[in-house]
């Protein structure tokens, strides 16, 4: 049978490092069933946060070879098994032991959101060519992928400032809404910093739901924004209308 | 083998766990938009072999005051209109994407540390808050497309009656492909409806969203439609250029 040296991360905020592990390769195998070979007969204390083993719960994100990953869904058959694999935890949150991280900050970020508030005696019958794009967005499994490979808040730390992609769909999911009321632009444009996206579409590359994320929901609520900030024509025609 | 804690919050430049070969990526993007730049900017100060026949090179279109009227002689036309294409190539969504990549490397590869951190601002500060203008050299845009579309029409028809050249097919492909690239537009969706909430709740709303399922379509290929377009241009230009100084000969198929 096949081996491969998995190289994990271990360790927690006061420091770690790099621990090799061999591990017999079997057919189907994915990242995540090599961690919990490692758990079952070398390191038992390995911790790993996991759930549905289906790339459905958004639980195993992680970095295999440097690449953000939902580990139960990461083939060993697709790494280049002669090299040691290395599996790290998400860079962008705290680390809490080996594996895992705290995730906490995006649960701060999405209170920040208005829920969704439909209009006083809505008819709450909709037709399917007005929800079409907002369904795309619930396929969202939280892994929060997205806002660990956004440069944002990896390299440039803005965590206070940017919302992040995985928000950016949130607020896309309710703004382009046929029954809610709300705006979210002012919100979008000063407290969630879309601003500082460049649009550099690192977000879409790793979604593992393929949310189609800076084309159908940044972008998008990127021109909603210009439509209210920084269009001067938009400008001049609400002066004149009086519409908001 | 350990390594120490600091190596995964490492954030200089270029600090990656990636294996691959990611650099590779943003190669493409420094040849072909760095190569193209070089070269349209030399054709446009160049102010010669811009017209063969019925054939107008797409970097002098539309051709303002070409026998120097008023206009100083050593000031090409082409540099009068240069700034409408180069607003919306440098204001794209796509665009942006790929020279902030390739050259800002801002970030240059996905999980690679980029360069600026702690400077970083987007697109919130001058001059890059002046992409939410990109909508107006969209209109700007559409303008050309029309006087595109009007100079390929044009070029079948040679001084002995209509005809058909290499070069009247080299500008049709090329208004098709600029056409493509233009009305896949992220701006254009967003305009023709995507910034409505409710399409069936509004007067023609209807029309509206097959505008926006179309545009959609278009856009979902914006980024082979920018690559396709921008070297259909540098070609055309080439080709008409190689014509007028008698490189080459136009063959006329009919
Ligand atoms: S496109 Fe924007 S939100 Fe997505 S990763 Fe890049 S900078 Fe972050
Ligand atoms: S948008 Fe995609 S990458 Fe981001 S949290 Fe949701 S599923 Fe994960
Ligand atoms: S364990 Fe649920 S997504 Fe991987
Ligand atoms: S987004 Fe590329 S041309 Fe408008």
């Amino acid at each position: 049978m096949a081996e491969a040296t998995l190289r994990v991360y271990r360790g927690d905020k006061d420091g770690g490092g790099h621990v090799d592990y061999k591990v017999p390769v079997a057919p189907g195998m994915v990242v995540l069933d090599a961690l919990h070979y490692i758990q079952g007969h070398q390191a038992p204390d390995l911790a790993v946060r996991w759930n549905c083993k289906a790339a459905k719960c958004g639980s195993c994100s992680g970095e295999v070879n440097g690449r953000p990953k939902l580990m139960c869904k990461t083939r060993m058959d697709d790494l280049p098994l002669d090299q040691p694999i290395t599996v790290n935890p998400l860079k962008t949150f705290p680390i809490i032991k080996d594996l895992v991280t705290d995730v906490s900050l995006n649960y701060r970020i999405n209170k920040k959101i208005p829920a969704f508030t439909p209009r006083e005696n809505t008819d709450w019958r909709m037709q399917q060519d007005d929800i079409d794009r907002v369904q795309e967005f619930r396929k969202c499994i939280e892994c929060f992928l997205c806002q660990n490979v956004c440069h944002v808040l990896r390299d440039h730390q803005k965590t206070e400032e940017f919302g992040g992609p995985r928000f950016f769909v949130r607020v896309a999911g309710l703004d382009m809404h046929p029954l809610d009321s709300v705006s979210r632009t002012e919100l979008l444009k000063d407290e969630l910093g879309i601003g500082f996206c460049n649009i550099t579409k690192c977000c879409t590359e790793v979604c593992p739901e393929d949310i189609h994320i800076t084309d159908n929901a940044i972008i998008p609520l990127k021109e909603r924004v210009v439509d209210d900030y920084y269009d001067p024509i938009m400008w001049v025609i609400r002066k004149l209308t009086g519409k908001k | 083998m350990s390594q120490s804690r600091n190596d995964l919050q490492d954030r200089r430049f270029g600090a990656t766990f990636r294996t691959d070969s990611w650099w590779t990526e943003v190669l493409p993007v420094i040849i072909v938009f760095g190569g193209f730049g070089i070269y349209a900017t030399w054709r446009a100060f160049q102010g010669v072999s811009y017209e063969f026949g019925p054939y107008l090179s797409p970097f002098y279109s539309p051709l303002i005051d070409a026998e120097h009227h008023w206009l100083p002689a050593w000031l090409s036309p082409a540099l009068l209109i240069l700034g409408a294409p180069l607003g919306f190539r440098t204001t794209c969504y796509y665009y942006r994407k790929a020279y902030y990549r390739a050259f800002f490397l801002s970030p240059p590869s996905c999980a690679v540390t980029g360069v600026g951190a702690g400077k970083y601002s987007g697109e919130r500060k001058f001059p890059f808050i002046l992409q939410n203008l990109h909508r107006y050299f969209l209109y700007l845009a559409i303008l050309f497309i029309i006087i595109l579309a009007y100079d390929a029409v044009k070029a079948f028809f040679f001084a002995d009656g209509f005809g058909v050249g290499v070069g009247s097919l080299v500008m049709t492909v090329n208004v098709v492909l600029l056409s493509c690239y233009t009305f896949s537009c992220h701006s254009l969706r967003h305009i023709i409806g995507g910034k409505l909430d409710c399409f069936s709740c509004e007067v023609a709303g209807g029309a509206r969203h097959k505008a926006w399922k179309g545009v959609s379509i278009l856009n979902e290929r914006h980024m082979l439609f920018a690559w396709a377009s921008l070297v259909s241009v540098g070609l055309t230009d080439l080709y008409i250029k190689l014509l007028c100084e008698g490189t080459i000969t136009d063959l006329r198929l009919f």
